[in-house]
């Protein structure tokens, strides 16, 4: 979706502040909401990519305005609500329905060290083989979709070359929808600052993102 | 599409409004239905605060800049690499190194979110996932590198990495000079956060600040 999340290019946005010696959270209550999102993650009825839809789907101006762990808040309700892991009113009350079943927690203190470090790989053995090789020239599709996509404004309809080859990965666009996988070969295509800028960029400036075949067209 | 924020919820019920109270209410509802268990909550942070960090990431990169082998093969697979030092998971599962140069300096950002390599860098700083460097890393990252106290030269090439996909990128800065006599702990002693993401180079010892 052409959201307010899609920053790339932006102009207005404030000033870069960075903070010296900076804690890992400002808050107790911002590592809580940290580890509430990852612990109800653990249920698995939500993808990472429905996840991060959700956060887009957040009002823009309570996007701009809101601090970044009450966007995983908002999501992380959000997204228990939709699938059923919470009522909306349970939510609103923040009182437990007394009629509902009490349930056993996937994730347990013992566990956490090892699904952290497991993680979760992106990659899928299909039997789509990449189309591209390195070298080649690529142009992004001028796509608008009003659901999640992992291909920037400001990368549209642009023309760029494959410099990585990453396999096939699951394709953010549909898994969030919860339409499928769709794991297709990913690549990381480079572009000139100048095709995406204009004049005013550095000729020797490059930005590369990671795009799947599916965004692409061969020059 | 949703037509339900957080922020209209006190129309409907009594959650409060600020984030901190609001975050307990709903981690005293999840623990009451049974889905969290609040001990798992506990070791999450402490995994966050305490086992991964940018600590991780100097480990590799003063491997890198002592062990010839170890940065063909951190350059190669970059994942595989990192997890020989024991640094895997969530976050990292797909892991590319990019060497920075005299001729090319590379810079990571995720213009759509916040994405970060979790296992070698932590959870990222707050600047990183601002709206400022998202939106100008991209357009202007010749002058977010001068806010940042770095000019490079115009004949280097900036090349910036948007992190769209689940890959996560790491940058091998380069070894300033005068640290030629030093061994690995004292190399990432000298590694910062900033310089593995690209918006810093690593100082030269006798510029550090003691």
């Amino acid at each position: 979706m052409n959201g307010v999340h899609d920053m790339g290019g932006m102009h207005g946005l404030g000033p870069l502040v960075p903070e010296p010696n900076e804690p890992v959270w400002h808050a107790p209550w911002e590592a809580r909401a940290y580890a509430l999102s990852a612990a109800t993650g653990a249920w698995r009825r939500w993808n990472i990519d429905a996840g991060r839809q959700q956060i887009e789907r957040m009002p823009a101006a309570d996007y701009l305005r809101v601090s970044y762990y009450e966007k995983w808040m908002y999501a992380l309700v959000e997204n228990a609500v939709r699938h059923g892991l919470i009522t909306r009113e349970e939510a609103a009350t923040g009182r437990a329905d007394p009629a509902a079943p009490k349930a056993t927690p996937p994730l347990t203190a013992a566990a956490v060290d090892e699904v952290m470090k497991r993680g979760g790989r992106s990659t899928r053995e299909v039997e789509r083989q990449p189309v591209y090789r390195i070298g080649d020239q690529v142009r992004t599709r001028n796509i608008h979709p009003v659901t999640h996509t992992r291909l920037p404004r400001y990368a549209r309809d642009k023309t760029g070359v494959i410099v990585l080859s990453h396999g096939t990965h699951v394709f953010p666009d549909t898994n969030a929808l919860f339409q499928g996988e769709n794991a297709h070969p990913l690549y990381t295509v480079q572009f000139r600052a100048r095709d995406l800028w204009g004049e005013a960029a550095n000729p020797r400036d490059t930005v590369c993102l990671d795009l799947w075949e599916d965004y692409l067209d061969r020059v | 599409m949703t037509s339900h924020g957080h922020e209209h919820s006190h129309e409907h019920g009594t959650v409060p409004s600020d984030p901190a109270l609001r975050v307990k209410a709903l981690e005293s509802l999840l623990v009451e239905k049974g889905l969290v268990d609040p001990a798992a909550l506990d070791a999450i942070v402490d995994y966050y605060e305490h086992k991964v960090g940018p600590r991780n990431g100097a480990r590799v990169v003063a491997r890198a800049w002592s062990d010839p082998a170890y940065k063909v093969r951190l350059l190669t697979d970059a994942t595989a690499a990192i997890a020989e030092l024991g640094y895997s998971g969530r976050q990292g599962d797909h892991m590319i190194v990019v060497q920075n140069t005299p001729a090319v300096h590379n810079m990571v950002v995720c213009t759509l979110c916040s994405c970060y390599p979790w296992p070698v860098l932590g959870l990222p700083p707050a600047w990183y996932k601002s709206a400022a460097y998202r939106s100008r890393s991209v357009i202007e990252p010749r002058t977010v590198l001068r806010e940042f106290g770095l000019d490079l030269p115009e004949e280097t090439e900036v090349r910036v990495w948007d992190s769209t996909a689940e890959v996560r990128y790491l940058v091998l800065p380069e070894r300033p000079p005068g640290t030629e006599a030093m061994n690995e702990e004292q190399l990432a002693a000298l590694v910062t956060r900033d310089a593995m993401i690209g918006v810093a180079q690593v100082p030269a010892p006798n510029t550090v600040v003691a």
